[in-house]
């Protein structure tokens, strides 16, 4: 078939293109003006196609699903409101980098413009929230837009795309063109090799560091599981501590001799204080966001920082760069393994100051917390969760608070791609969705939304999709019954008056899992911990694990907002009285 | 016209911006396809960037290019932010600080014209100066009456402005500018 074209319907040649693109699985809901592409899906068995009850938790599932496999995510939805309830999910994709083709159906040509019946402006609302997007007219250009769309949602820095198609052009017959390894398109040319002497030059630099600190974020993990092999190489080949954000947990293991833990706002003190006092920074496939470098005028002050991302846009943005090299993290290091072995025999004897400085701040073990045996500490049930899924094949996802941050700091991931969360847009509600797109990529493993009791509830309709198709996710909540970030923030910063941070009324989420035909569990003491988990592990149907856990527990340690990286409140220092004196008025201002 | 300047995009940004604004025109090469305009006016007004001036056409009809002209007020590190944000945009081709190229030819600036239509109604001696003085700034009449001139004037953006602002006493009554149009001296292309 390649290379010989063929006429079609518009609805068929999506199908065509999904199946030329390699696309196994879609998520989406159908309407009005996508019904002849689900006509189609009816009449096929290459794709499976898996019902979401909410179109941005078919968005979120696509993430899972992509960030999961490495694979692009696929959506379908309808126009108007199918098309405006992803949004949330396109933007969270484009903060995170996740490669997403959403298709959109759209009311016909004809009617463009009338304010017809589901009709909204896809391509104007979803611009700022894609990578690209397009508005298909004729269906002679169909096919070209699909692949296109896959070609630019997967390479360079992914992001999600959208495809918007009218009923009409996917009624009308036209010619379908097979994806074609000739790439047309001129303007966009994502560089992926980097500039060789600058990449000399790091190494250099590199050599000559007395007090050096590898900060990785999910470009690795973006990359390839290739680059997060050359990245852990270069760790073992330089001896240098590595700290990663909260996108790149996994890339370098948790187990790993160098690993400092994640740094940023939830980091350890060991990480900040080390990004704080190093004197090289190699910054590898990370973009120096808010939450990562907290005071930016006194972020890392005495350091050279080489910065290796494949957006430009992204060198220079937040903090000036010594050397910036564009291209893709994995292309990269593999010159830079290969540079660092020709031209350094490995003498890690300059680092012995630096790892015993190192090794202090170790030793302040900034995640302590006080254990308590009649109620669950939230630190206590993810570690125990960890011990207790550790060996298998786990894949972890989370929604968004407290509950993300104490699962960022207690899970230990040591493969890439095991671990799913909202990084940049911070949202609410995608974890299960999340997870049950890991579900769907990895129908044995164990897949693990780690859950608050707030965010659960934002997508929770979808347990009726996790049970319809038999995908066994299970949701572990550290129920607090708060907000608990909101929370700890009005404590720190609003006089502890906690307002609408307090669900009054809240589910039995042991009832709510049984009304959709999963499993519920609850568990709200320490010694019955185990045995409840290890239930649900056992479980093979979509398990709720209402984990009731200690309701006034605050995330520490933390860089409170407006301060430097040393300026961290740690656990054992943070009394009343430093929480509600830690951020000043000018701090207060900041998200 | 636009957004308040902003020294970064980020919160966190407590230090002031010690490098001062400066104006720079750009000229953007991209695909002429439904939206690009769009695509880019909506990253400046989205990133809290400046327009001063927008002049947009299709320039090579078989390729379909358009080149937009743009002129930005920002500080030397918003400007790199500003370009490496436009050539992240899928359909743009070329993005070439105009004002930062023709200093690296050894010109001092970049040419720049604007067109600018000036309507001007009066009778009398208002009517004699009005068209004394398009003479001597080199304006056209392009519409006439007994009552009034439409003017038609091209040159830099000061002259255009200091023509409207001698014509508003004699009878100015509509104005519509171009923007600029820009390129540089010098035998090489874009």
């Amino acid at each position: 078939m390649a290379g010989k074209q063929m006429e079609m319907t518009g609805a068929e040649m999506v199908l065509q293109a999904l199946k030329d693109n390699g696309v196994e699985h879609i998520f989406g809901y159908p309407g009005g003006a996508v019904l002849p592409i689900y006509d189609e899906l009816h009449q096929q068995e290459d794709i499976e196609h898996i019902l979401v009850r909410h179109e941005q938790g078919a968005g979120h599932m696509a993430e899972g699903y992509a960030r999961s496999t490495g694979k692009p995510g696929v959506v379908l939805v309808t126009s108007g409101p199918g098309a405006t309830n992803v949004v949330t999910a396109l933007q969270d994709a484009l903060m995170d980098s996740i490669p997403i083709v959403c298709l959109t159906g759209q009311v016909p040509t004809s009617l463009i413009g009338s304010d017809a019946f589901q009709e909204c402006d896809t391509v104007g609302i979803t611009r700022p929230c894609t990578k690209h997007n397009w508005l298909v007219k004729d269906v002679n250009q169909l096919s070209r837009v699909i692949h296109e769309a896959f070609r630019i949602a997967t390479t360079g820095r992914p992001g999600p795309v959208v495809v918007d198609i009218p009923k009409d052009v996917q009624f009308a017959t036209g010619i379908y063109t097979p994806p074609s390894p000739v790439i047309e398109q001129k303007s966009y040319q994502p560089k992926v090799s980097g500039d060789l002497e600058k990449i000399r030059a790091a190494v250099e630099l590199m050599a000559g560091a007395k007090r050096p600190m590898i900060y990785s974020g999910g470009g690795v993990i973006n990359s390839g599981r290739e680059a997060s092999q050359l990245l852990r190489e270069l760790v073992e080949l330089t001896d240098f501590p590595i700290t990663s954000t909260l996108m790149g947990l996994g890339a370098y293991p948790a187990s790993g001799k160098n690993w400092m833990g994640m740094l940023g706002m939830h980091g350890t003190y060991e990480a900040n204080m080390a990004m704080h006092d190093c004197d090289v920074m190699v910054c590898i496939g990370a973009r120096f966001d808010d939450r990562i470098t907290g005071r930016l005028d006194a972020f890392s002050p005495n350091s050279k920082k080489i910065h290796i991302d494949i957006d430009p846009s992204s060198i220079n943005k937040i903090v000036r760069t010594d050397i910036g090299i564009l291209g893709d993290v994995g292309h990269v290091l593999e010159d830079m393994v290969r540079l660092w072995r020709a031209s350094k025999t490995t003498d890690s004897s300059q680092l012995t100051e630096w790892w015993t400085r190192i090794s202090k701040w170790k030793a302040r073990n900034s995640l302590a917390y006080t254990p308590n045996k009649d109620v669950i500490m939230p630190q206590y049930a993810i570690q125990r969760l960890y011990e207790l899924t550790k060996d298998r094949d786990t894949y972890i996802t989370t929604e968004v608070g407290q509950h993300q941050m104490w699962a960022a700091q207690f899970y230990g991931f040591e493969e890439p791609n095991r671990w799913m969360t909202s990084g940049g847009l911070g949202t609410m509600g995608y974890g299960f969705p999340a997870a049950i797109g890991v579900q769907v990529a990895h129908r044995d493993s164990l897949v693990i939304d780690i859950a608050g009791d707030a965010s659960i509830q934002m997508c929770i309709q979808e347990m009726s999709c996790a049970v319809q198709y038999g995908l066994p996710v299970k949701i572990f909540i550290l129920n607090n019954q708060y907000m608990g970030m909101v929370r700890q923030w009005q404590q720190l910063l609003h006089g502890n008056r906690l307002s609408h941070s307090y669900t009054e009324s809240m589910p039995d989420f042991v009832k709510l899992a049984e009304a959709y035909g999963g499993v519920g569990i609850r568990c709200d003491k320490p010694d019955e911990l185990d045995d409840a988990i290890q239930t649900m592990i056992d479980t093979p149907q979509p398990v709720i694990f209402d984990c009731r856990v200690a309701a006034l527990a605050n995330c520490f340690p933390m860089i409170p907002s407006g301060k430097a990286h040393n300026d961290m409140l740690l656990p054992d220092e943070a009394t009343d009285e430093a929480v509600a004196n830690a951020i000043d008025a000018k701090g207060r201002a900041l998200v | 016209m636009n957004a308040q300047h902003q020294p970064t995009g980020s919160a966190y940004f407590m230090t002031a911006e010690t490098a001062l604004p400066e104006s720079h025109t750009l000229s953007v090469l991209v695909d002429n396809e439904p939206g690009v305009l769009a695509r880019v006016i909506g990253l400046f007004s989205g990133r809290g960037y400046n327009i001063e001036s927008l002049t947009v056409s299709e320039t090579e009809h078989e390729a379909h290019l358009s080149r937009i002209t743009i002129v930005t007020t920002a500080t030397p590190h918003v400007l790199a932010q500003i370009m490496a944000q436009l050539e992240r945009i899928v359909p743009v081709h070329r993005v070439v600080d105009l004002s930062v190229r023709s200093v690296e030819l050894g010109y001092d600036k970049a040419l720049e014209r604007e067109l600018a239509l000036v309507k001007v109604t009066g009778t009398g001696d208002n009517r004699v100066e009005a068209l004394r003085l398009a003479d001597a700034f080199r304006a056209q009449v392009i519409d006439a009456n007994t009552e009034h001139f439409i003017f038609e004037i091209t040159g830099r953006v000061s002259k255009i402005e200091q023509f409207i602002s001698i014509m508003k006493p004699l009878g100015l009554v509509e104005i519509c500018r171009t923007g600029i149009a820009a390129m540089n001296r010098g035998p090489q292309g874009m």
